[in-house]
């Protein structure tokens, strides 16, 4: 009796045929509604920052490097690829592209960065620096986010008296 | 020497130790998906144990925490020698969403090297298989980091200069909708 059910189960799994997909060899398509990798396009963007203000995982950095040269950099380490950039995205610079194939061997390799031309004003350049710690925390105007330690910078007094308190806590392991 | 390393390691088999230090259980879905019969890791040799002392390669989900931080540690360690690390998730790869808050560290290179990155949130099946191919040569990465420049200021300047007179009227000569 045990043969015999062994054998229908073998018959089953034989009429079932191969279900495996040849997937690393071949290509596999994705639903069309699928998020992949941010792809920033550097003709649409204008630089006003709505991505770096609504990033919920503070990948996308803002440094002004003089008055009109203004660095738009995504990391994307820890961006879950929620499509929330390209959906605050005003000129639609932001589509979110079917590529999830990003393993690589160094983390750096998903990065993007932007030199962008600001805009003027023909009188008096850009003159809207907010004017109280409050009003700077919604983020217009200059901004210089950490590039060398991949830091996005709140413009508060509390980050600039000292380092913010995740990465420079040293806990013992052992 | 970390090519060396896996031509050295990849004439066998893979066997895969699964640690979660902290993450929602989406990357371990995904990871037991590729272990599935559909997806099929096993053509490629991946097995998967349950003791870090069998295993080659260490699959971290999760960023690295505060409370398991020493557990990860000692995972590691206890694998034998030729080894790789990768990290499958945003969490692992970045700290994940909550990389700031009280009991998050960052991500798991923070605690142990790590040979190779799978982000994604979770990232597909087809993402972390795509990972080990690249850990075994099968197929080369895709990703390269990416500079671009505006030439041109997208939005049209006014140029003073380009005003032209016509008879009564003074037009802007690069009239455009601004």
């Amino acid at each position: 009796m045990t043969l015999m059910s062994k054998l229908r189960e073998a018959l089953l799994g034989l009429r079932a045929g191969r279900v495996t997909l040849p997937y690393p060899l071949a290509a596999r398509p994705v639903p069309a509604r699928f998020r992949g990798r941010p792809i920033f396009d550097p003709v649409k963007c204008t630089g006003c920052g709505g991505c770096a203000n609504n990033c919920p995982a503070r990948e996308i950095l803002l440094f002004d490097l003089c008055q009109e040269i203004r660095i738009l950099h995504y990391l994307g380490r820890r961006c879950t690829y929620c499509g929330r950039c390209a959906d605050v995205c005003p000129e639609k610079a932001i589509t979110m592209s079917h590529e999830f194939e990003n393993a690589t061997n160094s983390i750096g390799d998903i990065q993007q960065r932007l030199e962008l031309f600001m805009s003027t004003c023909q009188r008096c350049g850009r003159c809207f620096k907010e004017p109280t710690p409050l009003e700077q925390l919604k983020l217009k105007g200059y901004r210089d986010d950490d590039l060398q330690n991949e830091l996005w910078v709140f413009r508060s007094q509390a980050y600039r008296e000292k380092e913010p308190a995740v990465r420079d806590v040293e806990i013992e392991l052992d | 020497m970390l090519a060396r390393l896996c031509q050295k390691m990849c004439k066998r088999s893979l066997w895969v130790y699964h640690a979660n230090s902290g993450g929602c259980n989406g990357c371990d879905i995904e990871v037991l998906n590729v272990l599935t019969p559909y997806y099929d890791a096993e053509r490629f040799g991946i097995k998967l144990v349950g003791s870090p002392r069998h295993a080659d390669v260490m699959l971290c989900q999760g960023p690295a925490m505060r409370s398991t931080a020493k557990a990860l540690q000692r995972a590691y360690a206890a694998i034998p020698a030729p080894k790789l690390v990768f990290a499958i998730g945003s969490c692992a790869c970045g700290g994940g969403l909550w990389f700031d808050t009280y009991n998050v560290m960052g991500p798991v290179e923070k605690l142990i090297p790590v040979d190779f990155y799978v982000p994604g949130c979770p990232p597909r099946p087809e993402a972390i298989l795509y990972g080990v191919a690249v850990a075994l040569g099968l197929v080369d990465k895709k990703t390269a980091p990416v500079k671009l420049k505006q030439l041109e200021l997208p939005i049209p300047r006014y140029h003073p200069e380009q005003l032209r007179g016509e008879g009564e009227l003074v037009v802007y000569q690069r009239a455009q909708k601004v």
